[in-house]
């Protein structure tokens, strides 16, 4: 058993890790607090990365194995950084009724991506949401946090279409 | 805080808001929000100011009013309902207060939408702000707790939600009071309460609804439940997909603590009680009791076998009592009332009111809240207003990817726990998804089977591979090219997975293929043999509607 526990060295001098060391604190550096830190990394840098992972291990005390785990398990962390800008089509069960697999389509042939992918150009992030809740306006679409509902794939096109202009 | 404190913040409360003759509430709930109410209120404030009108009108956001399509939606103290309320109308509005209202802006509310309900649960929603403890408080907010501390014993509370018949809103319907009762006589000094507000059904939003409109009345009820049970530390395992209704529950466990409703030695009696939040991050199957403690614990949110079961050990070992935001919204009302008024509502077996998300294809899409035992037409065609377009109704799914697809043959059933079950589906947390002619229910079929496989957690092989290979073989239905034996293989598939996985999740993911196999058999038999969908969905998948 490992007694000698010293402070871990976060990845960078980057001072948005205290942000993410607060919130460990609070917990009591538990190991329960895990998922709670993860979320402080992704809210704070946007992403979650092999650097961050190990740092809120070896910080709660748990394996990395066990970080890396979690990270993976649940789909709302990511592992990649994401485009300039998101674009979320709700795919939950009013949305899907109404129209999104054909605003999902729309997108995935404008943008040749996937969803969970992101553009070449790294501009666009395209991303299926399993249900926002918004199902009075469905079929809705999230662009960078704003949810716009009733959305017809006119729209979807015209909206996207601003921000892969490279002269945007 | 004494119950005197507590009148006298209700008081004070109530006179502030009738020095100023006129209210103005705007609906600041997550549907109208996403329709710039925030900027319709702003240019009502704004013209508030203008007018130099401060001592005259008062401007607030309030939760939910329900009809969620229309919004942003904006009321007076007249009960006027306006809808589709643009920043450049404000003007407008405040001329008609003492006037007659803008009949170009008006939603009638005197239609089923609005005369079928009962509101037991949203009684507040559209009426208080959900941001100031004050107006919970100035609504009879906290007047039951207080009464619960100061003259009830712990088991004359848990009597009281026994006799109210209250079962559980997060789907499976167990009677509440008997859950508290289990957890009231577990042995064990530390004892936790957790809010279950991980609503991962698509097509449910009662549970961000409540928390966004009236976060004190679930604060409120967890109360309640942890002095019953003898409980001194909560959570609330909320999505984080809801960043509204997190940010109101954190400001709303913030102001509890300030008024010393939360804490040590509440009211100056021995009870201590805190609330923590706990983000969820996107896996359905949490909302699995046990999959919940994990996730909370800071675990891979996978369920374990039960016995035992989280009221004997749950939490860090400990007795544990996990309910869902709509049980929990419901206490207060319980205790203020008595559990005898509430056994007079509903049914014989099922009690009380639930609360439904109806969307889809349907005219009125929104919250309401209705008596149980209402039937599904009243719900679908009175409130809802019926199918828009002209077009036919064909199936409601309730329960998400727990249930199943009822078709119109049980449009006159009552709504209750048993019912719903006997013809296949579940209550479920209260998504309600209306489908017209053009849905194909085969289609629907594979929606849901695809969620239940991608959201599977792996952890049991039946869910893991059952899944998936059903999954492919409505892949291969709604391509066009399964053969007969396939079917049978299907209805193999669904046996097994009822049977044999560990969790709600993989025991109940057949529904929607079992329901729609028996309901709608001759959509199937229309892809296998003469290889066509009826509705015309199969097939075209990459068209384009235009």
């Amino acid at each position: 058993m490992i007694t000698d526990f010293s402070k871990p060295t976060p990845p960078s001098l980057d001072k948005r890790w205290r942000l993410v060391d607060a919130t460990m604190r609070r917990l009591g550096h538990h190991s329960h607090g895990l998922i709670e830190a993860l979320h402080t990394v992704q809210e704070t840098f946007g992403f979650l990365d092999e650097g961050a992972l190990r740092y809120v291990a070896i910080s709660l005390r748990v394996p990395f194995s066990r970080a890396f785990g979690v990270a993976t398990f649940y789909q709302f962390f990511t592992l990649k950084p994401a485009g300039e800008h998101t674009c979320v089509v709700c795919m939950g069960t009013a949305c899907y009724i109404k129209g999104a697999p054909q605003l999902l389509s729309a997108m995935q042939r404008d943008l040749e991506i996937k969803p969970g992918e992101t553009t070449a150009d790294g501009r666009v992030s395209l991303l299926t949401a399993r249900c926002l809740g918004s199902c009075g306006l469905a079929p809705a679409v999230v662009y960078d946090h704003e949810v716009a509902g009733k959305v017809s794939p006119t729209d979807l096109r015209d909206r996207v279409k601003k921000w892969t202009r490279h002269d945007s | 805080m004494t119950p005197e404190e507590l009148e006298q913040i209700a008081e004070e409360e109530r006179a502030a808001q009738g020095e100023v003759p006129h209210h103005i509430n705007v609906c600041v709930a997550a549907g109208c929000v996403s329709c710039q109410s925030s900027s319709v209120k702003e240019a009502i404030d704004k013209e508030i100011v203008n007018r130099g009108w401060e001592q005259k009108c008062k401007s607030k956001g309030v939760g939910c009013m329900g009809l969620c399509a229309e919004g942003p939606l904006v009321s007076t103290e007249t009960g006027t309902l306006y809808q589709h309320v643009v920043p450049a109308d404000a003007g407008e509005i405040l001329d008609s207060l003492e006037a007659s209202p803008v009949d170009r802006l008006i939603c009638r509310t005197d239609v089923p939408f609005f005369q079928r309900q009962k509101k037991i649960v949203l009684e507040n929603s559209g009426i208080v702000d959900p941001e100031r403890v004050e107006e919970y408080v100035g609504a009879s907010g906290y007047g039951a707790l207080i009464n619960v501390l100061t003259e009830m014993a712990p088991s004359e509370v848990v009597q009281e939600v026994v006799k109210s018949g209250l079962r559980g809103r997060g789907g499976a319907g167990y009677p509440t009071g008997l859950k508290w009762s289990t957890v009231a006589k577990a042995a064990g000094q530390q004892k936790y309460v957790i809010c279950n507000a991980d609503e991962g059904d698509p097509g449910a939003f009662m549970d961000r609804s409540v928390l966004e409109s009236d976060p004190h009345r679930v604060l409120e009820g967890m109360l309640i439940a942890a002095f019953a049970v003898g409980a001194s530390e909560g959570y609330i395992y909320v999505r984080a997909e809801y960043p509204l209704a997190i940010k109101r529950l954190r400001t709303a466990i913030r102001q509890a603590e300030r008024i010393g409703l939360l804490g040590s030695n509440i009211c100056g009696t021995r009870f201590s009680f805190r609330i923590d939040l706990r983000l969820g991050a996107g896996a359905f199957v949490c909302g699995e009791e046990t999959a919940l403690i994990a996730s909370v614990e800071g675990r891979r949110g996978t369920p374990r076998p039960r016995p035992p079961y989280p009221a004997q050990e749950g939490l860090f070992g400990c007795p544990t009592l996990i309910n869902n935001v709509e049980t929990y919204a419901n206490i207060a009302p319980i205790i203020r009332n008595g559990g005898e008024w509430y056994s007079q509502i509903g049914t014989e077996k099922s009690k009380g009111t639930k609360v439904f998300a109806l969307a889809g294809s349907v005219l009125n899409t929104g919250l309401v809240e209705v008596p149980m035992g209402i039937t599904l037409r009243e719900i679908v065609f009175d409130i809802g207003g019926g199918i828009p377009g002209g077009r036919a109704f064909k199936a409601v799914q309730t329960g998400g990817p727990s249930g199943g697809c009822l078709p119109s043959q049980f449009l006159d059933m009552p709504v209750d726990y048993e019912s719903l079950a006997k013809a296949g589906s579940i209550m479920g947390s209260g998504g309600m998804i209306v489908m017209d002619e053009s849905s194909c229910m085969v289609d629907v079929a594979k929606y849901f089977m695809d969620f239940c496989m991608t959201e599977s957690c792996g952890k049991c092989v039946p869910c893991r591979v059952g899944t998936y290979q059903m999954n492919e073989l409505l892949a291969r239905i709604t391509g066009c090219s399964a053969t007969t034996q396939e079917i049978i293989l299907l209805e193999e598939l669904c046996d097994l997975l009822r049977n044999t996985s560990l969790c709600g999740l993989g025991q109940s993911a057949p529904n929607p293929v079992v329901s729609t196999l028996r309901y709608f058999a001759d959509e199937y038999k229309a892809h296998v043999e003469q290889k066509i969908c009826p509705a015309g969905v199969c097939g075209h998948e990459g068209k384009e509607a235009s």
